[in-house]
């Protein structure tokens, strides 16, 4: 498969790497003289010394002819540019282009990028997994440390929905006494019935913590956020 | 009328004179305030320092509801990402993109972008002062010769923030 990749910054350089060690026909182009040369000492002579946003340059690296035109340049102006000009003008295929803006992803698409990949998107991406939608939130400490004044979210994911108090395996030293819904607090009752939304507030000894959120938040993600 | 020019060089503040003098409500951005130095000291209009191939940006100087748009950088690449974010994102009906490059700028006129194309301007008119046959056509705003049909429209499926 015959691969062009315009950009040889950090991004095109590993990708040339890997696809010419996967056997793919490529051809790299480069607008920097010194780096273009500096890549092709290491990768030999498919790296070419042009703007890859030059309609020429595209053609004469065999844009016709090519099953994918891959733009990774740090600048999302000239990725678009260069997957529109295959696109459109040489028919390639499928185009990727690196987006760094996640506000231009929808408008690529729209105008012809196949592929989108985005750097900030995946950063974000992988934050938003690591911070806990719903978790212990640490109200206080009491009895010097011993003891802490916990709320509780029930989400979606939690197995307290629809049960009522004394169905919840609590840990020993551990006591659920105030509901809060609708914005009202009441007290919790034998025939309180857990649902999406609850607040609860709990006080717990400190090491009960982890069996705590698992019967009210769920296994999904162990550990506390000291919010 | 009103006209957003993004780039402040020669052509663009330019052009942003002549038009206040016709009326126009004209915003103009660049991205160093020193490119506001080229306007008018009497400059009525706006300046705004942005980047008007950010979306936001664009936003912030008033691109929703426009009537004009004129992409006019020293980046070909810029001025075509500025102009398919007028017409797409923000429906402005007339949106100029100048792209130096002759066969950009004939690819993105053939895309449905109206372009203006120094190069082509340039050596026609040399070659019509030297009695070389001339392209006259190519001097002028190539207006689009294509439409592409991106499939549904862009605008309407934007939520506003």
């Amino acid at each position: 498969m015959y691969v062009i990749v315009v950009g040889g910054g950090k991004v095109g350089y590993y990708l040339t790497k890997e696809l010419l060690a996967a056997g793919h026909e490529l051809v790299l182009l480069e607008k920097d003289g010194r780096r273009a040369r500096q890549i092709a000492d290491e990768v030999g002579s498919i790296v070419l010394n042009r703007d890859g946003c030059e309609g020429k340059h595209l053609e004469e690296a065999g844009a016709k002819r090519a099953a994918i035109v891959a733009a990774v340049t740090g600048d999302d102006e000239d990725n678009l540019v260069v997957c529109q000009m295959a696109k459109h003008h040489f028919d390639v295929p499928r185009t990727i282009a690196r987006v760094n803006n996640p506000r231009n992803e929808e408008l690529f698409r729209h105008l012809g990028v196949d592929e989108i990949i985005s750097p900030t998107r995946m950063a974000l991406a992988a934050i938003e997994q690591d911070i806990p939608v719903h978790e212990l939130l640490h109200l206080a400490q009491l009895e010097g440390g011993e003891l802490e004044l916990i709320e509780a979210q029930i989400g979606e994911d939690s197995p307290a929905i629809g049960r009522r108090p004394m169905d919840i395996d609590l840990p020993e030293g551990c006591t659920l006494f105030v509901l809060i819904r609708d914005d009202s607090a009441q007290q919790i009752r034998p025939d309180t019935v857990f649902q999406v939304g609850d607040k609860v507030l709990a006080i717990s000894r400190t090491e009960c913590e982890t069996d705590l959120h698992r019967q009210l938040i769920g296994d999904t993600r162990a550990g506390t956020y000291a919010g | 009328m009103r006209t957003i020019i993004v780039g402040c060089g020669r052509v663009g503040a330019h052009l942003a004179g002549r038009l206040v003098r016709e009326g126009d409500e004209v915003t103009v951005m660049d991205l160093r305030t020193e490119a506001f130095d080229r306007l008018d000291d009497d400059f009525p209009g706006q300046a705004v320092r942005g980047d008007g191939t950010d979306e936001d940006a664009l936003r912030r100087a008033g691109a929703e509801g426009a009537d004009r748009f004129f992409a006019l950088t020293e980046g070909d690449n810029r001025n075509i990402l500025a102009a398919q974010l007028a017409s797409e994102r923000f429906s402005i009906a007339t949106v100029v993109a100048k792209i130096n490059d002759p066969v950009r700028a004939e690819a993105y006129a053939a895309l449905g972008l109206a372009t203006i194309c120094r190069t082509a301007m340039m050596t026609e008119s040399l070659a019509a002062f030297l009695g070389v046959a001339a392209d006259k056509a190519a001097m002028k705003v190539q207006t689009p010769t294509g439409r592409h049909d991106h499939g549904g429209e862009l605008a309407a499926s934007i939520t506003e923030d």
